[in-house]
């Protein structure tokens, strides 16, 4: 056990480290990669929130990713400062995420999986057909990157760190997030609703909160996708980023904290460094999905687990999370 | 008025290409609840086994569509079962449809990769000249194609309702564990509906290629159409799912032509959402109870 944390430790502290020297002697498209990692694992986390630790299904993050980048690139395009627009629209993001979860109150699984389906490809229609508010398919250009206490990220390694930072503070309010009372009443809404709400967890709420952190960090990540790209266009955010951040969650391992970082390096970086095999990645990719789901359909991380864990401590549901009867503690209270 | 009927037969036959993807999704889904994500690329794929048999081995279209048809049972049928649903269905409804969504990735690229990403012109089944009735024009293309849904779901109906097979195969759906007490070979009656849904996709692809040309990319929207029609309808219902298809291919024929070609896609979706939100069973579903 106590191995065990060690190891973890110095995996991540040297994962750290490595984040903070990688971009270093990198060809601006290399930092651009990274940094859209970076992006991409801040709505993969949204995601696994959503779905690895309250189990509800959702296809729409996509949407919440482009909502964040449209309200972000509209308003600054438009002079406004960086800072209120991200709050707005992680705000945004946030409300439209509760009123996503009222369906989630009558419908489970498949049907859910429909719903927020649904709703991401309505929203790529508005973003595509809107003109006079998203530019349609022509998009919006040029748009600004924010400046942090008068220094400007205007170059990429500065962008980078920017979205580093991001993503270090989304982890650390997600690490305590999972922690906390609400974090333990989502597993428990996972792992039994029935008995959860019989032992007065109140799941109504609790779902519709998990609904809302999940596209509000939805939203964050398109306020950033939006100055790195520096141009947004319908066709990012239609359904089939919905489906590739949902298989980054399951991937990584859905219901573990860092299940979403390597998903989004298999998802994002891998195909970067292999473009060499062309269309022979993707077919790789959708094998090795196939594949994990097989084997281990806790993903990565889950096989990682598994194979790391001596046998006697092996537990029935996904680990990396308390098991239930911490969860159930907490829960009573 | 002839406008409103030559939408009405072009709607009902389209509609009726998604009833046969949709029956075969509810099929899956009844007896083994099997969600299958790679539908439409499922309804993509038998277009080119039909292409690659004229291609490649030359073969005269008759007999490269009956070669397709087997190749599609072959493949989209036991191979699928054997190779994804079995080792995975034990793992619950969501890891499968994970696999899934990768298998609809894995088609795809493949396609593009192996056979190209253009759009192939694909030989029709029939003429495609027009007829007039009563002062509307129908293309003869659209009543071979509803003539033909209606032939191949009538006669699924009576493969179910009147024969052994068939109305082991309703057993298995309605309750596995007492079927199987009373002798009903379970496993394969849920090989048979994989075969058959592979049946089914190989005669939408047949239909529904020669208007939209084969291209990998075709399954994206299929899949989605079907889906939709098998929730509209009611997702245990094969009678629901083909209400369901043909419900949605005149309100998505009527919605392009008189309210915005440009939202077409969206009052499908905003009917899938009313009717998940108020009658999640469906049109013509029952309610599933489920154990706590």
């Amino acid at each position: 056990m106590k191995n065990r944390r060690l190891a973890a430790g110095i995996v991540l502290a040297s994962a750290g480290a490595f984040l903070l020297v990688a971009p270093w002697g990198l060809k601006p498209y290399g930092i651009f990669i990274l940094s859209m990692w970076a992006v991409m694992t801040i709505a993969a986390i949204g995601l696994n929130l959503t779905l690895g630790y309250a189990g509800q299904i959702s296809l729409a993050q996509a949407a919440f990713v482009g909502i964040g980048a449209y309200i972000t690139a509209w308003l600054t395009t438009k002079g406004w400062p960086f800072w209120p627009t991200y709050v707005f629209g992680g705000v945004s993001c946030f409300a439209v995420g509760w009123v996503l979860g009222y369906p989630a109150l009558r419908v489970q699984h498949h049907y859910l999986a429909f719903v927020t389906l649904a709703f991401n490809t309505l929203v790529y229609l508005i973003f595509r057909n809107e003109e006079w508010l998203t530019g349609g398919i022509y998009g919006i250009s040029n748009v600004p990157r924010p400046s942090v206490l008068g220094w400007s990220t205007n170059s990429p390694l500065a962008f980078y760190y920017f979205c580093l930072a991001h993503l270090a503070l989304v982890s650390a309010a997600t690490w305590w997030l999972i922690r906390s009372p609400w974090g333990r009443a989502f597993v428990a809404l996972r792992e039994n609703p029935i008995r959860a709400l019989s032992l007065g967890v109140d799941t109504r709420r609790y779902t519709l909160v998990a609904f809302a952190i999940g596209a509000g960090l939805g939203g964050i990540s398109g306020a950033l996708y939006a100055p790195l790209v520096q141009f947004i266009d319908p066709t990012p955010f239609a359904l089939g980023l919905s489906l590739n951040l949902l298989l980054m969650v399951v991937l990584g391992g859905s219901g573990y904290f860092f299940g979403p970082f390597l998903g989004a390096i298999v998802a994002v970086l891998l195909p970067e460094w292999l473009r060499f095999t062309q269309g022979f990645y993707l077919m790789g990719y959708a094998v090795l999905v196939i594949v994990l789901m097989a084997f281990s359909p806790t993903g990565l991380l889950g096989l990682a687990d598994r194979l790391t864990r001596p046998a006697r401590r092996r537990t029935a549901s996904a680990a990396g999370v308390p098991p239930e009867p911490a969860a159930e503690s907490e829960a009573t209270r | 008025m002839a406008d409103i009927l030559q939408l009405l037969v072009a709607g009902l036959a389209t509609g009726g290409i998604y009833a046969l993807v949709a029956v075969g999704f509810t099929l899956l889904w009844q007896t083994s609840q099997t969600i299958n994500f790679a539908q439409g690329e499922f309804v993509m794929l038998p277009a080119f086994f039909v292409l690659i048999a004229m291609g490649y081995f030359g073969l005269p279209f008759w007999l490269a569509v009956a070669v397709g048809g087997v190749v599609s049972v072959v493949v989209l049928g036991l191979l699928f079962k054997k190779w994804m649903v079995d080792p995975m269905i034990r793992h619950g409804v969501l890891p499968l449809v994970i696999a899934t969504i990768g298998l609809a990735i894995l088609m795809k690229e493949m396609v593009r990769e192996f056979y190209g990403a253009d759009a192939w012109p694909f030989p029709a089944l029939a003429a495609t000249t027009d007829v007039a009735v009563l002062g509307a024009v129908f293309s003869i293309q659209s009543l071979i194609i509803l003539g033909i849904c209606i032939a191949v779901v009538a006669a699924l109906q009576l493969f179910l309702n009147g024969t052994r097979i068939g109305r082991c195969m309703q057993a298995t759906a309605q309750n596995p564990t007492v079927a199987r007490l009373l002798g009903v070979r379970v496993e394969r009656m849920i090989l048979y509906t994989f075969l058959i849904n592979g049946a089914l996709v190989w005669v939408a692809s047949l239909l529904i290629t020669p208007i939209y040309l084969a291209k990998f990319t075709n399954g994206e929207w299929l899949g989605l159409y079907a889906f939709i029609a098998a929730i509209i309808g009611g997702f245990n219902q094969v009678r629901g799912a083909i209400v369901g298809g043909l419900l949605l291919g005149v309100v998505d024929n009527f919605a392009a032509a008189y309210i915005s070609s440009q939202y077409r896609t969206a009052i499908p979706l905003l009917i899938l959402i009313v009717v998940i939100l108020f009658r999640p069973q469906g049109l013509l579903g029952r309610v599933e109870e489920r154990t706590v």
